[in-house]
Formats: C-alpha cells, sequence, structure tokens
C-alpha cells in the first residue's frame, strides 16, 4: 500500500505540471472570494475542480482563463502568466460552460467555422477540422441545421469538439453536463476520458457527484480556500466515508 | 375536529392530468400525459432536459394553454379557471426570476403586495428559510450565490401561503450542500399540508419523493413510489471496478454477453444478457485484458439504471 502511494508520486513528480497556482487572491472590495490557493495541474490528467455554490469557484475558473485579473498570488497556464499574458492564454486554452457555449442562430458547420476563426485557424484549416469533427460525432444529417434546434446532449458533444478545434493543451468544462440525460453524459465522459488520453489536460467542475468519481484529482473549495485536494479514493478514505458526495457534504456544510 | 378539515383539505389539494399535450410547431413538447397528484402528496417529474417538464409545469400554472386534453389544480380547471388557480398555487420558474435589481427583502415585500399578503402575514411558513437569507436581506438579488437565489425564490413562491406549490428544476445547478438542505425544506413544507409538484434531472433526488414519473421526449414512461419502482427492476446490476476506469469500460462493451455498461461513481453497473451470467466468467476475462483489482459484486438498483433502460 505504501509502496503504491510511493509510486504515484513518483509518477506525478515526473509529470509535466500544466497549471501552476500560487496563493492565488482575488478580492471585490472588501469581500475576498478566493483566499491564496495552491495547486499544480498535471499534463494529462482530468482534474475536478469541486466546490459549494458560493465558494470561489467560478471567480478562480475566471482568472485561470485569463478573463479576470488576480488581486496578488501567481497563475501559469500552459506556460503563460495569466496576470501579464491573458490574451495569449485564451488562445493556449478550450473553454466550454453550460451556460454558453454556441449560437443557437448558427448551424453546426456555421458554428464551427466561426469558433475556428476566433481560434485563428486558417480556412484550410476550418474546412478539413469541419468535415472531421462532424464525422465524429455523427452530426452529418444534421450538419446544416441550427445548433439551437439540436437536443441539449448533442449541443454539449459539439460545444466540447470545438472547445477543442485548436487542439488546446489543456481545456476547461464549466458543469458540462448539468440537466443532461444519463445516458448521453456518460457519453460525455468517455469522449473527456478519450482526450484525457490523447495527453489533454481536462479542468473540470461539476454538482454530479458521481462524476467526481471519474475525474483523477479532485479539489474541494469551501470558503474562498482550497479545503481538500487528492485522488478520489484517497480523499474517501481520509474522511471515512464511502462516497464523493459524503465527502463532499462533511468538508462543504454551514458555509455561505 | 381536526380530523373533518384535514379531509375537506384533502379533496382540494389533488393536481389530476388527463390526456394533455402541447406542441410547438411540428415538435410534440408533452404527448398525451396522464397523471394524479394526491393531496399532501411530494410528487416528482424525473426526466432530463426537453423532456417536457417546464411545458407541464407552464400547462399546470394556467401559464400556457394545452392542445389538448385537461387538467385540474386543486379542483380548478386549467383554462376556465385560470385566476382561480393563480392564487392558489405557488410557482418557482427553472430559471432565476426574481428581481435582480431588487434586494432580498425588496422582493418578499414586492411579491407578498401582488398576492394582496404581508410578509408578517405569513413569516411562520417561511421562517426556516427566511432565517438563512436574512444576514443578505439588503443584497441585490442579483448578486446572491445560487444557492441563497434558489432559497429567496423559493420564499417568494411561498409568501402567499398557497396549497400547492410547483418547483421546476429548484435544484439544478446547485451544489450538493444546497441541494440536500432545498430537500429537507420541502420536507418540511410537505408537513404543513402543501402539495408539491417538483421536476429534476438528477435522478439520485427521485427517492426523496412519495411517488414519481419518470419522463422522456414529452412522454411518461413509469409512475409510482420509487422504491417500487427500483425493487421490480427485474435485471441484476452488477459493480464492477478495476484500477483502469476507462479501460474497464472498454473491454466490458466488448465482452460479447453484455446488455448495458455505465459508469456509476467508482464502479461500472454491468448488465449480463444470460441469465446464467456467471461472475467468474467475467473476472478471468477482464484478467485476460491486464485488469488488476477487479472486483465483481452485486449492485444496488438506482433510479438513474431503471431510467436508462426504459
Amino acid at each position: 500500500m505504501v509502496f503504491e502511494t510511493l509510486q504515484v508520486s513518483i509518477i506525478i513528480m515526473n509529470k509535466e505540471k500544466i497549471i501552476q497556482v500560487e496563493k492565488l487572491t482575488k478580492t471585490f472590495g472588501n469581500f475576498t472570494a478566493v483566499k491564496g490557493i495552491t495547486f499544480d495541474v498535471y499534463k494529462g490528467e482530468i482534474f475536478g475542480f469541486l466546490g459549494a455554490n458560493g465558494a470561489g469557484k467560478t471567480t478562480a475558473m475566471k482568472m485561470l482563463i485569463g478573463i479576470s485579473n488576480p488581486t496578488s498570488g501567481k497563475a501559469i497556464v500552459a506556460g503563460l502568466d495569466v496576470a501579464t499574458q491573458s490574451d495569449l492564454v485564451k488562445m493556449n486554452i478550450g473553454y466550454m460552460s453550460q451556460k454558453f457555449s454556441l449560437y443557437d442562430d448558427l448551424t453546426v458547420n456555421e458554428n464551427i467555422t466561426f469558433f475556428g476563426g476566433i481560434y485563428g485557424l486558417s480556412r484550410k484549416q476550418i474546412k478539413e477540422k469541419s468535415i472531421q469533427l462532424v464525422e465524429e460525432l455523427e452530426m452529418q444529417n444534421v450538419a446544416n441545421n441550427l445548433v439551437g434546434a439540436l437536443p441539449l446532449g448533442w449541443k454539449q458533444k459539439l460545444s466540447f469538439s470545438v472547445a477543442l478545434l485548436h487542439e488546446p493543451k489543456i481545456v476547461f468544462l464549466d458543469e458540462p453536463t448539468g440537466g443532461v440525460d444519463p445516458i448521453t453524459r456518460r457519453q460525455f465522459w468517455e469522449m473527456i476520458y478519450t482526450q484525457a488520453h490523447k495527453g489533454t489536460t481536462i479542468f473540470v467542475t461539476t454538482h454530479y457527484m458521481d462524476e467526481a468519481e471519474y475525474c483523477d484529482r479532485v479539489s474541494i473549495m469551501v470558503d474562498g480556500v482550497i479545503e481538500a485536494l487528492d485522488t478520489p479514493k484517497n480523499l474517501k478514505q481520509q474522511f471515512k466515508v464511502n462516497s464523493m458526495n459524503d465527502v463532499f457534504l462533511k468538508l462543504a456544510r454551514n458555509i455561505e | 375536529m381536526n380530523f373533518d378539515i384535514a379531509i375537506v383539505i384533502a379533496i382540494e389539494m389533488n393536481i389530476k392530468v388527463q390526456n394533455i399535450s402541447k406542441s410547438y410547431n411540428k415538435i410534440k413538447a408533452v404527448d398525451a400525459v396522464t397523471f394524479e397528484v394526491n393531496s399532501g402528496e411530494l410528487f416528482g417529474l424525473i426526466g432530463p432536459d426537453g423532456a417536457g417538464k417546464t411545458t407541464i409545469f407552464r400547462i399546470l400554472t394556467t401559464l400556457l394553454m394545452p392542445d389538448e386534453g385537461n387538467a385540474t389544480v386543486a379542483e380548478y380547471d386549467v383554462v376556465a379557471d385560470y385566476k382561480a388557480i393563480r392564487s392558489s398555487v405557488g410557482y418557482m420558474p427553472g430559471k432565476f426570476s426574481l428581481y435582480q435589481d431588487l434586494t432580498v427583502e425588496e422582493n418578499l415585500e414586492f411579491f407578498a403586495t401582488i398576492f394582496g399578503t404581508t410578509l408578517a402575514e405569513n413569516y411562520a411558513l417561511i421562517a426556516d428559510i427566511y432565517i438563512q437569507l436574512e444576514p443578505f436581506k439588503d443584497r441585490r438579488a442579483g448578486a446572491l450565490s445560487g444557492g441563497m437565489k434558489q432559497k429567496l425564490a423559493l420564499c417568494c413562491a411561498l409568501i402567499h401561503a398557497p396549497k400547492v406549490l410547483f418547483l421546476d428544476e429548484p435544484t439544478t445547478g446547485v451544489d450538493p450542500v444546497s441541494r440536500k438542505e432545498f430537500w429537507q425544506m420541502l420536507k418540511r413544507l410537505q408537513l404543513k399540508g402543501i402539495t408539491i409538484l417538483v421536476s429534476t434531472p438528477y435522478m439520485d433526488e427521485a427517492s426523496l419523493c412519495d411517488r414519481i414519473a419518470l419522463i422522456q421526449k414529452g412522454k411518461i414512461l413509469k409512475i409510482d413510489a420509487p422504491q417500487v419502482i427500483t425493487a421490480n427492476y427485474e435485471k441484476l446490476i452488477y459493480d464492477i471496478q478495476s484500477k483502469n476506469t476507462h479501460g474497464l469500460i472498454h473491454d466490458l462493451k466488448n465482452y460479447s454477453s453484455h446488455y448495458s455498461v455505465y459508469a456509476f461513481g467508482e464502479f461500472i453497473h454491468y448488465i449480463d444478457k444470460n441469465v446464467d451470467f456467471k461472475p467468474e466468467d467475467l473476472q478471468q476475462y477482464l484478467e485476460e485484458k491486464n485488469h488488476s483489482d477487479i472486483i465483481i459484486k452485486k449492485a444496488e438498483t438506482t433510479i438513474e439504471d431503471v431510467f436508462m433502460d426504459l
């Protein structure tokens, strides 16, 4: 057992750090939403970023994707400083959220073209990617339909693929499966697994605690700080419970 | 004496839905749906986005007319008696619909006034929820966290002491702690005699309802007590685990007699096609595929298992 843990830590030490966060802090007026968090995410890892509503998750994530400036502390994402190189950060990461992902009034193909352009792909690349992506998702029959008319699960799968158009090293997924039916939710996670095996780092938030079990490592934020960070297995052992749901309930109770 | 009153209330507060259909353009959002919610019951509509849950709520709260069928809420017809329904039900829509620029307290006062009552008059009903909001009563609703918005929306839906409460996905996007607290609140409201129709995409919340309807693509697939639904599921589900989860899913899907393979938290839920399925054979197969730390054991059936097999 000890040997196994040792082995795991050696593997992790050898891994390339793709996100390095040190004492990252964000203050709004006299309210500190993120209180000096420190953690690393490794290449090819599925990293679950959990926390209660209001714990500071969204604020932390906004800093990591370069759309909010840290008050203090440092974050390096894909080798780039989020405070001074935020534009480059945006070019080198993928982002998908449940709230905003694709344009409902554009077709599948138009969305791909639009986001390909945003990410700076050439016309030729966009054309190739469109064909490949539509084929992989088996969306040939709906490629010229408006995205708004697609079932939510399809939209989410398409949106994930669009976030990967420019082959980013890391992709941020903000509650990607909220409200999605149980079968599609699982298909979505299989897409995540496949992408992680190709070496893409996945940084994901979710309120489904069964999905927390699918992550390599999970952090749980409570009241602006990271209260726990480990593999799901170790977290369950540490808190002497049988599920990630119980870990979460133990840690995040009585906040807000 | 009290007993008599209870019976009178029991007659008044049920929901009856008969053959309701509703289409948007050519898409049938709700397709001949029939169900009844008994007085004082906590009834759940369980299904993913796009199943037709919101359309059913809008019809029952008189915001939308059905194309076909009829429905009554507290014995009032949803079309003919729409005004009576509006004053006697509480509705918490799926989308946060309070005034973002008003404070917590202003929102509550506003909704109380609309329904011709005051915050003080029905305070007892919302007291245990409002206590948690009180520290933020001067904060604008738009600046509240998700869990707090949800609590405020529930207070506003309860401010006129409704007999029937409609909650459309109250826990979507809400963290597990707030979700748990929310369901505890619903149980307390139920004890106060309020009939509750609630919808959710979270299958684990189904077990907290007295009865549920599983709904997908506008059709109700099953109605019963959640415990009955899982108990009646005839297939045997196995919990399977190995060190490499992703590889395990893949290899199980290639096992010739597999019926279904779905990730379920730390285990994979596996169902075999054969009645005489032998776990030892599967164990051997997985060992041949170089899996280690293999666990194969009988799993407990959940609503999600049943739902995925409908």
